[in-house]
């Protein structure tokens, strides 16, 4: 057992527990925050994305021992921003949701690439979302998405 | 239940070294998924765990005349997007991992994984790569090549801890890494290639070429490089035939999940045909 303080959707978090857990678990069972998902449980979908000190990461891949001190934003503290609500708009609007699995981790993806490059090329777009997987769209639509998002919050990122 | 420590600062990291057995853990994307156990419990480690990532003095990165160094816990992305890092390597990053994964996995997590398909090894063997290696009494400096002994098999004793990566400032006239997989990043090769050549007066003065996940590790050898030396690139190109017969016995891959050793072994060739035939 540990003690690990980190910050969590803007909040301080301090928590007396094992760092060998997974971020995800934490995050789902302690914090009832379900917005992230097992998909592979492996680092190969991004379902359980989160942004780490504003980064994509895989919360299934990361052990609680590495978010000592760190700031973790999940897609429901993400959905609290303006950012968010251009994200959303451009998925609404291109198409880019059908069953919505992959969703939470796509905008977390989304929001960690226009962070780092908020023109992105369609190339750019697609080594940005390399590491999500979505079983519904075909992807193009969701590339599509993240264009209009770029440009609909053009000046916000 | 296993127990965890997570030190404050490098001396205490090696503190813990000398007087407990322990696995190491970086980033944790390897050692997690290779320790999974079940939905909402701990991670499955059979030994205690030591973790790194948390130790500031092993994420600097820096440069002198002759070599960058990489400290341990530096993430992948920082290293891509670090100014003194040679391209072969970023742009061996870039294929290798998600953005996810390379925000939080380190290239000494790669190295001491010492998978046969670990990605960056291919590169890092093309470059000479070392290490250092620190324990609570002693620096010592070893190459990449002799370090990795096998399959998940690495020179390091139980009281040492990967410090650093180094890197050998190099000129090439061109340098790359191929990686055949079924996704672009975030897959995990079915074999993979780098080729790296200088010339002067038409002449190759420096070539290297490395195949990774054909063989226990990366398959480099510099006694065929040699031999092409100081030979005119049109002389090589003749030599196709020949030089693919040299590298035959040493690619020797394997049948799996991935991929089949038919495969492995024609791609590979036409990797190597590929090179040789661009060299200019």
């Amino acid at each position: 057992m540990a003690k690990i303080k980190f910050k969590l959707n803007n909040q301080f978090v301090e928590m007396e527990t094992d760092p060998n857990r997974r971020l995800l678990d934490v995050l789902r069972d302690d914090f009832n925050l379900t917005g992230p998902k097992e998909g592979c449980g492996e680092g190969e979908c991004g379902a359980c994305a989160v942004l780490m000190n504003h980064e994509i990461v895989n919360s299934c891949c990361t052990p609680l021992a590495n978010i000592i001190e760190k700031e973790i934003i999940t897609i429901e503290g993400f959905s609290k921003t303006k950012k968010f609500e251009v994200i959303k708009d451009a998925y609404a609007k291109t198409g880019g949701v059908q069953c919505g699995f992959c969703t939470p981790g796509m905008i977390i993806a989304t929001e960690s690439l226009l962070n780092k490059n908020p023109h992105p090329t369609d190339f750019e777009i697609k080594i940005g979302l390399s590491g999500n997987l979505c079983r519904c769209t075909g992807y193009n639509l969701i590339i599509e998405a993240v264009k209009e998002a770029a440009k609909a919050g053009d000046g916000l990122w | 239940m296993v127990e965890a420590f997570i030190p404050k600062d490098l001396d205490e990291c090696l503190r813990i070294l000398s007087e407990r057995k322990v696995r190491i853990v970086a980033g944790g994307t390897d050692m997690l998924i290779q320790n999974r156990s079940h939905t909402g419990m701990s991670i499955g480690y059979r030994n205690d765990v030591l973790y790194i990532n948390n130790l500031n003095e092993l994420k600097n990165i820096y440069e002198d005349d002759a070599f960058v160094y990489i400290g341990a816990a530096l993430s992948l992305e920082k290293i891509m997007q670090s100014d003194i890092v040679p391209k072969l390597l970023k742009d061996t990053i870039l294929e290798m991992a998600s953005p996810a994964i390379r925000h939080t996995a380190t290239l000494a997590g790669n190295i001491g994984n010492a998978s046969p398909a670990g990605d960056s090894l291919v590169s890092l063997y093309l470059m000479d790569a070392e290490l250092e290696i620190r324990s609570i009494n002693n620096t010592r400096r070893v190459f990449l090549k002799d370090f990795i002994k096998g399959v998940r098999k690495i020179a390091l004793e139980s009281d040492e801890l990967i410090t650093k990566v180094i890197i050998p400032k190099l000129v090439f006239e061109k340098a790359y890494f191929k990686k055949v997989g079924p996704r672009l990043s975030d897959a995990i090769s079915k074999l993979s290639f780098a080729g790296a050549y200088q010339t002067y007066n038409n002449r190759i003065t420096d070539i290297r070429i490395a195949f990774g996940a054909v063989n226990i590790t990366v398959v480099r050898d510099r006694v065929l490089e040699k031999k092409l030396l100081g030979k005119k690139v049109e002389e090589i190109k003749e030599m196709m035939d020949l030089i693919i017969s040299w590298y035959d016995p040493l690619i020797l891959p394997i049948d799996d999940q991935r991929s089949n050793k038919v495969y492995r072994k024609e791609v590979s060739f036409n990797l190597l045909r590929e090179f040789v035939r661009n060299l200019n």
